[in-house]
């Protein structure tokens, strides 16, 4: 699968990781090119230095020839402009962007993105872990740690924090 | 209701003013807003404008219009998508920075933009001598626009008929022309003289063909 990720902090080298290790085509977007460093050394996906809003950026991700893209910068607004405009203007078929604020995630899901609040997710979990849910707590915590394994084995520490 | 207290929401906020409108600035920068309140008065609230909760705080559900002009496009469009969406405002109008995202902003629900580098081009291409083309203005709640061009020598519209520049087949329409301070009406056979300035209408995405058929 083409898989195009805009922001390149930790969440979006994480993924970027998975689904190389997985065998997909990735295209992870960043303003910067220090973020490029959060990426595993196994990494073999491409790098591309940009505005992930900004059309040609986009075109030149290969965006398409997508059928994914996730929207993980560090700014909301950023992450729904990105995923509107996958979604809307170039049909990309699965759309996921990050949104930390709740209110706007809700609002915009209710317009048909998919969005994802690391606030109500994160949350949802520490809350599960609690009560030793088995099913959310359990599976999720198991899941995520296999993840955190098959990754560090060659994972530098980056240089610089981000997120 | 203007979103963002930079230079352009400062200003565009005094101008309302003085034009006798009722305005609200939001301005997420404490400092910034306690400045606009010592020059403006009590016209401010020091929040953040992409946010559905200081919006209905700052009563965008009975502004006339939503303004966005803060210097990041993700932001404006942001803030009129839930203006519009959220607090079901009448009007809203988003500045955007880079040019481009004007289509991004249509192809999303936003259909009045002001592009300031857009403004700079029109006002430069009409100073130049000859050969001006400079879009006037968006049409609101289409996808067309009305431009304004100047026939210059030796180019293909000079001496052409209007019907002859093939306009039509970009869903474009030349609605009249300016020859030495005179309206003529635009009719299939009406010639083109150079120093003519004829009113186009056209669709926005043809822009460019339209600029080819009178410019070459």
């Amino acid at each position: 699968m083409n898989i195009v990720i805009i922001g390149c902090g930790r969440v979006g080298a994480f993924l970027a990781g998975l689904l190389d290790e997985d065998g997909h085509a990735v295209t992870v977007v960043d303003l910067e090119r220090v973020a490029f460093e959060h990426l595993p050394q196994s990494y073999k996906g491409n790098t591309l230095l940009g505005n992930g809003t900004d059309l040609d950026i986009l075109r030149q991700a290969g965006i398409e020839n997508a059928e994914a893209l996730f929207a993980l910068t560090q700014g909301d607004n950023r992450n729904l402009m990105g995923a509107q405009i996958a979604k809307e203007i170039f049909g990309v078929r699965r759309v996921i962007a990050k949104v930390n604020d709740p209110i706007r995630a809700r609002l915009y899901r209710s317009k048909g993105l998919t969005t994802i609040s690391r606030t109500t997710i994160l949350g949802t979990l520490l809350h599960a872990m609690l009560v030793e849910d088995p099913v959310v707590g359990k599976t999720l915590m198991e899941k995520s740690l296999a993840h955190e394994e098959r990754l560090s084995v060659e994972t530098p520490t980056p240089a610089k924090a981000g997120g | 209701m203007v979103a963002g207290g930079g230079e352009v929401g400062f200003h565009l906020g005094q101008a309302l003013l003085e034009a006798g409108h009722e305005v609200m600035i939001l301005e997420n920068d404490r400092r910034r807003a306690q400045f606009i309140h010592e020059q403006l008065g009590s016209v401010v609230m020091t929040a953040s404008a992409d946010e559905g909760r200081a919006q209905i705080e700052a009563g965008c559900q009975r502004a006339d219009a939503v303004i966005a002009v803060t210097g990041d496009d993700a932001k404006n469009l942001v803030i009129c998508q839930l203006a519009k969406d959220h607090c079901h405002a009448q009007r809203v109008i988003a500045r955007v920075n880079n040019p481009k995202n004007e289509i991004v902003f249509k192809a999303l629900g936003i259909d009045e933009t002001i592009s300031s580098t857009r403004v700079l081009m029109g006002v430069i291409e009409q100073e130049l001598p000859t050969g001006g083309f400079f879009p006037l203005m968006p049409l609101t709640g289409s996808h067309l626009e009305l431009i304004e061009a100047e026939i210059a020598p030796n180019t293909p519209a000079a001496g052409k008929k209007v019907g002859e520049l093939g306009l039509s087949a970009y869903g474009a329409l030349i609605g009249g022309v300016v020859r030495r301070g005179e309206i003529l009406h635009a009719h299939g056979d009406t010639p083109l003289q150079a120093g003519d300035r004829v009113i186009v209408f056209t669709p926005t995405a043809a822009e460019a063909d339209v600029r080819r058929s009178l410019f070459g």
